[in-house]
């Protein structure tokens, strides 16, 4: 109950400012565009030397040269190939095991829900990044293994969310007349409790999207993560990181980039929510 | 009644108000429409009125202030002669507490968890300068008053450690322990039991009299206000609808929505000859995992006929419905429908007894998927129980949307767009949807504003007589029991503790906790409280000389 | 209470065994065994088996668990892969750097979270609010590495006040020292801010629209102690809970900070044993992060308990 006095004017709830957002969509759709169209988009072959290493921004070269002398906005274009599309392929990992398992243990309960509650318990009690280290340290830096990490890591959040909203729904009213109409579990879960719980996943998906996205950028940016000679953003920043000591600026070009798309991705998940709850 | 007091400057005088709050589309929804009025001191005045009616809006208003959003437009608030809408804010806070106190429908809630209840009930009191050991004296003085059991210690608990009716008492003694002038009552006893609410009502009343303070009453319910005012005003849309003394406005209303408030308690059902049972329940026992909710029940609904459970809340009376249709499997006992024991476990029922049974909730907003057309919601009745599917689908969702009164182009909607009686009849037109034999009502009307609840009571008794449907009528409500009920059966604590045809369970009570749950139903009559609180002051004495 | 406590502690430590084990599960899936590793290809097989029988490579998986964990309690973590090194030694000169650095962002990020969401909440809405809620916004999506090579780029490369690597010498003043760590406390800072101070405002915002607080208006009290009797006593459990999982954010921003400064602390440690494939120096190391990690849930979820009135009082 938020009350305020008499005399008082009354507060005025903040709109989004549609500025922001449009940028951040017009970004989005940008990057979405560069990772789908890259062999058409890219000036130059990512791999082609052109120039003489870290040249500066224009003359030819928008975003100038990296650390061999090819071109960044090629590479950073072919750059978003690799990194968008591991992020995707690992938040869909993530939602197709976490999505089922999380339905699954609400809807049966039982030992079933506490064996899987508990063992995600355990991997969500311990820190991401150690967890991803010590993987990649078994198996040499593999994209395989990369990819599996984050999904499975990811894949632990979207459990719980899941569950918790499989919980939720389950105990409601219209629920329970499915069940007295005799509808099975499966049915159930997709007829009743999926299309109620199908906002709050999607905003989820955009926080694992980014969660996925950042930590490959991390490991990347780690040398455990994509390997030259293939360009992905956050390797991009760890081979250019050098040129700052000659007062380039090379590996905020690409750090930038992976910024920039973050933040968009997460303003375009807050205006959705917020929209959703009517703030 | 009281004597009128003399009339010179009016403690609270409301003129003209007009309060708006930022409507869906950008225009302003207008929440108090030029409404005026004037209080006395040491003068009692109920208002009235349906959820929506700016009842709450109006009250907080008394006391300078608003919810969220809320914006004062027009008019003006004075209280003790001072305009509330120009004063500063630091006079303004030294009104409150001293001059008008608040207490708010959900006492549970309006307490801090973090501090012990003497320490929140004596805070005002100290603000205003009253010395600790004085405001603590004055704090038990009044729980001792409100019937608070071991007043003198009673004030050392936590708000989790008081139950309800406790802490409803408990915030009366806050909100008068620094002697105000004028208290406002925001449905204090709406989130009560029956037999509770009637003890808080006769203390507060009690209080308010020996402490001649006035009092704006807000409810929804029209005889508790009969009981509690000295005027009443009844309030639709934010408008004033009628005003005058309390006697006046229930014995000859002059408003058509008055009249109509007051006729929504008189209905009374015509009993039916008693029939064979449909449904036969035995021995039954339930639990909720180690709690045991119901013991050793058993009871009969009549085919045709319409059996009501009533019992306050904790009874099992929900549960029993859960029960019967298979939601909840019973660790004993049987239940037998048509002649034939019906299985503990959904799972083991056949579609046809599925059919036959069909189960309304009390809160249509859960009982209807958000996501789901209302035409879907009934259709998936329809093609599971009776085969129908496409046009026919179509044509039998009209038909039964119009036998609830709806408009059958409804069908097409979502539950949201739908008002909350609505919904309700959406919720019965798909129970009917399945051609039930029998129905369980589970607090169908509880949630319903009286006018409303009528009506689906009205629909309900109609509907009896055209499918020929048993009713279980769950409730806690006596006044919906008199317009529905053949037989009634009353449940405390799992179980049966008395049953019959309604005429003689009602005329004769066989036991004292139906007499008491009978006695607490709120009446009109005049002085119905008065005769409650006199036959109740001698237990009430005698515990306060006892904490004493 | 007690009890809750208790079993939340137990719980801890039952996290950190079964973390140790999985650790364990994870050397065991490498590739060929210790003793081959650590003497290279060159070794005879003679040198091998005698390496192996010394360090017991000839138990069970069990015992050899079971040997590793008796270890680890007696604070023997083992012999490094790479280089035969003790791991303890390894590690105790990095242990000191590596707690300077946390403890430094954590003495700043803290105060700053809890005063920037406190800020949020009471203004809420005004512009201070905005600002809070956008700023928040573009840190917490952001990495590491970007904020610090900005500063890099600004505050080492173009104005030269600070160095860009961060490796503290012996024989450095206390000044020096401290001028070396200014930019990865300050990454840290910025990137473990955020989250806090979001979760702060979040917690005092909900504690602000509880019913008692409108109450507490209504009985015409002060707004000062409207705040300090009936906000904070109950912003305590969540906001106390918020600032020791910043403590736990923080060790875990180390590691990427750590080597981006080129800074020798266990974060950098543990990274460059990753790509060596160093993996008993990942074990311990990881050990280490894994059960600070544990320990600071655990202590935020202890608080939590030990402020809510209702289970206080309780007993």
């Amino acid at each position: 109950m938020s009350l305020h006095d008499i005399t008082a004017p009354p507060l005025r709830a903040p709109g989004f400012a549609r500025l922001p957002v449009l940028a951040a969509a017009a970004f989005c759709l940008a990057c979405l565009a560069a990772a789908v169209a890259a062999p058409v988009l890219a000036p130059h072959d990512p791999a082609d030397l052109v120039a003489l290493p870290w040249q500066p921004p224009g003359d030819g070269f928008l975003l100038g040269t990296d650390q061999l002398g090819r071109d960044m906005l090629s590479r950073i274009i072919w750059g978003a190939r690799v990194s968008i599309g591991l992020s995707a392929a690992i938040t869909a990992l993530a939602f197709a095991f976490g999505v089922p398992a999380g339905l699954a243990a609400a809807v049966l309960g039982g030992w079933a829900d506490q064996a899987m509650s508990r063992t995600v318990d355990l991997f969500m009690a311990l820190p991401p990044l150690i967890l991803a280290l010590l993987a990649l340290s078994v198996t040499g830096t593999s994209l395989v293994t990369l990819t599996l990490v984050a999904a499975f890591l990811a894949a632990l959040r979207v459990f719980r969310l899941s569950r918790a909203l499989g919980v939720d729904l389950a105990t409601r009213d219209f629920v329970d007349i499915a069940r007295l109409r005799g509808e099975g579990t499966l049915r159930i879960a997709a007829c009743e409790i999926l299309p109620n719980a199908a906002g709050p996943l999607i905003a989820e998906a955009g926080l694992r999207f980014v969660f996925a996205f950042l930590f490959v950028a991390s490991l990347s940016f780690l040398g455990l993560g994509v390997q030259p000679p293939m360009a992905d953003w956050g390797g991009m920043v760890r081979e250019n990181a050098g040129a700052l000591n000659y007062g380039g600026i090379a590996p905020l070009v690409p750090a930038a980039a992976i910024a920039l798309l973050a933040i968009s991705v997460n303003l375009l998940g807050d205006r959705a929510a917020g929209g959703r709850t009517g703030r | 009644m009281k004597p009128e007091p003399a009339m010179k400057v009016p403690l609270l005088a409301i003129d003209r108000l007009e309060i708006e709050a930022p409507g869906k589309g950008g225009a302003p929804l207008r929440l108090i429409d030029g409404v005026s009025l004037q209080l006395a001191p040491g003068r009692v005045l109920g208002l009235i009125g349906e959820s929506g009616a700016g009842k709450s809006t109006l009250g907080l208003a008394a006391l300078g202030v608003l919810r969220g959003g809320q914006r004062m437009t027009a008019g003006e608030v004075r209280l003790a002669g001072q305009p509330l809408g120009r004063l500063d804010p630091g006079a303004m806070r030294r009104l409150r507490g001293r001059e008008v106190a608040y207490v708010a429908q959900s006492a549970a809630a309006a307490f801090n968890p973090a501090q012990r209840l003497i320490d929140q009930v004596i805070e005002t009191a100290l603000a205003c300068g009253m010395s600790r050991a004085g405001a603590r004296a004055r704090a038990i003085d009044l729980f001792a008053r409100l019937g608070l059991p071991d007043p003198a210690r009673f004030g050392g608990r936590f708000p989790h450690q008081a139950s309800g009716g406790q802490l409803q008492r408990a915030m009366t003694a806050m909100a008068m322990c620094a002697r105000p002038r004028l208290i406002v009552f925001d449905e204090p006893t709406t989130a009560l039991d029956v037999t509770t609410q009637i003890e808080v009502l006769v203390a507060v009343r009690s209080a308010i009299r020996e402490e001649g303070m006035a009092a704006l009453y807000i409810s929804h319910d029209l005889a508790l206000v009969a009981q509690m005012a000295d005027e009443i005003m009844v309030l639709r849309h934010g408008r004033m609808v009628e005003h005058g003394p309390v006697r006046q406005v229930i014995d000859a209303p002059k408003s058509p929505y008055t009249q109509a408030l007051i006729g929504a308690r008189g209905l009374v059902r015509t009993p039916r000859p008693s029939a064979a049972p449909i449904l036969e329940v035995r021995g039954l026992d339930a639990a909720y995992g180690e709690m045991k909710v119901i013991g050793d029940l058993t009871l009969s609904v009549p085919e045709g006929g319409t059996l009501a459970v009533i019992g306050e809340s904790g009874s099992g009376k929900s549960t029993l419905g859960r029960a019967i249709c298979g939601l909840l499997p019973w660790s004993a006992g049987s239940v037998r429908f048509a002649g034939r024991d019906l299985a503990p476990e959904l799972r083991r029922r056949t579609r046809a007894e599925l059919k036959d049974i069909q189960l309304i909730h009390q809160l249509p907003d859960l009982a209807l998927n958000p996501r789901r057309s209302v035409g879907a919601a009934i259709g998936a009745a329809l093609a599971r129980f009776r085969g129908l599917r496409g046009a026919a689908a179509r044509e039998e969702t009209a038909r039964l949307l119009r036998q609830v009164d709806l408009d059958p182009s409804l069908a097409a909607r979502l539950p949201g767009a739908l008002s909350g009686g609505q919904k309700q009849r959406v919720c019965i037109a798909r129970a009917l949807a399945a051609e039930p034999r029998l129905i369980i009502c589970d607090e169908v009307t509880s949630a319903l504003d009286p006018l409303v609840a009528e009506g689906v009571l009205k629909l309900l008794s109609r509907l009896q007589a055209e499918t020929g449907a048993s009713y279980l009528f769950i409730t806690h409500d006596f006044g919906a029991v008199a317009s529905i009920a053949d037989e009634v059966a009353v449940m405390k604590q799992g179980g049966l503790v008395a049953s019959g045809a309604l005429a003689d369970v009602f005329d004769a009570p066989p036991d004292p906790y139906t007499a008491a749950l009978l006695e607490a139903v709120p009446q009109l009559s005049p002085g119905w409280l008065d005769e409650i609180a006199a036959r109740r002051s001698l237990p009430d004495t005698a515990r306060k000389d006892h904490a004493v | 209470m007690g009890r809750l406590i208790l079993r939340r502690g137990g719980t801890g430590g039952l996290l950190v065994l079964a973390s140790t084990l999985l650790l364990f599960l994870a050397g065991e899936m490498m590739p060929g065994d210790f003793a081959s590793k650590l003497l290279g290809a060159s070794a005879t097989p003679e040198t091998v088996e005698a390496l192996r029988l010394s360090r017991g490579l000839d138990a069970s998986p069990a015992a050899r668990y079971l040997a590793w964990l008796g270890g680890l309690l007696h604070g023997d973590l083992g012999l490094s892969l790479t280089n035969g090194r003790e791991i303890g030694a390894l590690i105790a000169s990095r242990l000191g750097n590596t707690l300077l650095l946390a403890g430094l962002a954590a003495a700043v990020a803290v105060p700053l979270a809890l005063a920037l969401g406190t800020l949020a909440a009471v203004f809420r809405d005004s512009w201070i609010d905005r600002a809070v809620l956008v700023l928040t916004m573009v840190t917490v999506a952001t990495p590491e590495f970007f904020f610090a090579y900005v500063a890099i780029a600004v505050l080492a490369v173009e104005l030269n006040w600070l160095p860009s690597i961060s490796i503290p010498r012996p024989g450095m003043s206390v000044w020096e020292v401290l001028q070396v760590l200014v930019l990865p406390v300050l990454t840290l800072v910025v990137t473990s801010t955020a989250h806090v101070a979001r979760m702060t405002r979040a917690s005092i915002v909900a504690a602000m629209e509880q019913d008692y607080v409108g109450t507490a208006m209504l009985k015409g009290l002060p707004r000062g102690r409207i705040v300090l009797r009936h906000i904070l006593p109950n912003v305590a459990a969540p906001v106390s809970a918020v600032v020791v999982m910043t403590l736990a954010d923080i060790v875990v921003g180390l590691i990427i900070v750590e080597t981006i400064f080129a800074y020798p602390g266990m974060g950098q440690l543990m990274v460059d044993s990753v790509a060596k494939r160093d993996i008993t120096v990942v074990q311990a190391c990881g050990l280490i992060f894994a059960a600070t990690y544990i320990f600071l849930n655990m202590a935020a979820d202890m608080l939590a308990i030990a402020f809510n009135p209702r289970l206080r009082s309780a007993r």
